[in-house]
């Protein structure tokens, strides 16, 4: 396997998207090329980051969900409205 | 094709042997939780606006996220998030169950993000289907080691603004992309349908953005050498 194509393979690798021997391959590759490896670690590591810290929920700010809620209300009303 | 810079060689020795694999496995995946999304779709198509407010308790904090990383504007994200809901209320009848109520919501807040996002651009350069990508567009210029857990330098709070930062210096069409698969982790099937793309479109542009995240995350992570 080559670097290149060792690069366009890592995100199916990472998602366990991948065919057996290329998985191989690419395991093969990245147990002698160093920089590889760093690619490969360094782009594992930067998912894995994101999804720990984005596992914080992103707060809805109140006055957004009041908003939401009356507009909801009022259109509800008017669609029933319209039906009657 | 040989890369540039100075790999952690040290690292490599340690990690990477046939008897000390490198620990590469798949990355974990949830998958969708088991709900009742359908049935309070039917109660709200018949008028129930509980039923509704239930789903939107449900999914608010993930379009919300959603809205905020494509359109990079706090103000334009929430009126993308309650445009959603309405227009999803609003619409509700023409769901009929073939995909999870939540990409059918993705959908809706995609096409909303992109407009607001639009608008605030002088270009109308803004798709999902941009042929930007080129064939040399994700080969590595950073080439050096991360710690183990390098996030842990930052606080919480600094660790956030650092990842929304970076996410958002991404084009539109690979943010996207990254925010429903690593994110919200859905599919890749469900991300194609979301976004009215192919799977291999979804996986050509999940791949750049991880790529291009890496390498603008490295300034932040790169390990730090002894002087």
């Amino acid at each position: 396997m080559s670097c290149r194509k060792l690069l366009s393979e890592i995100s199916n690798y990472l998602d366990g998207e991948i065919e057996l021997t290329v998985r191989q391959e690419l395991e093969e590759h990245i147990a002698k090329c160093p920089n590889c490896w760093v690619i490969f670690d360094t782009t594992r590591k930067t998912v894995q980051i994101y999804q720990g810290c984005e596992c914080e929920p992103y707060p809805i700010p109140v006055s957004l969900q009041t908003r939401l809620q009356e507009a909801l209300r009022k259109l509800c009303e008017e669609s029933q409205t319209k039906q009657d | 094709m040989q890369f540039s810079g100075a790999a952690g060689k040290m690292q490599f020795g340690t990690m990477a042997t046939f008897d000390n694999p490198p620990q590469a496995q798949p990355l974990p995946r949830t998958g969708p939780p088991p709900s009742d999304d359908l049935e309070l779709v039917e109660q709200a198509k018949q008028g129930s606006l509980d039923a509704f407010s239930k789903l939107v308790n449900r999914y608010d904090r993930k379009i919300f996220r959603l809205t905020q990383h494509i359109t990079g504007h706090r103000e334009d994200a929430e009126d993308a998030l309650q445009e959603t809901f309405l227009k999803a209320f609003s619409h509700l009848k023409q769901f009929h169950g073939d995909a999870r109520f939540y990409t059918w919501l993705v959908r809706i807040a995609v096409n909303e993000s992109l407009m607001k996002l639009r608008k605030r651009r002088t270009t109308n350069a803004v798709s999902l289907d941009e042929p930007i990508e080129t064939e040399d567009d994700f080969l590595p210029r950073e080439i050096a080691s991360w710690d183990p857990s390098p996030e842990q330098r930052y606080a919480q709070t600094e660790l956030r603004e650092i990842l929304d930062r970076t996410i958002h210096s991404l084009p539109p069409i690979f943010r996207t992309v990254f925010v429903l698969r690593d994110l919200d982790q859905l599919s890749t099937e469900e991300t194609a349908e979301a976004l009215s793309l192919s799977v291999p479109a979804v996986k050509s542009r999940l791949l750049r953005a991880r790529l291009q995240l890496r390498e603008k995350l490295s300034q932040y992570f790169r390990r730090e050498t002894m002087s």
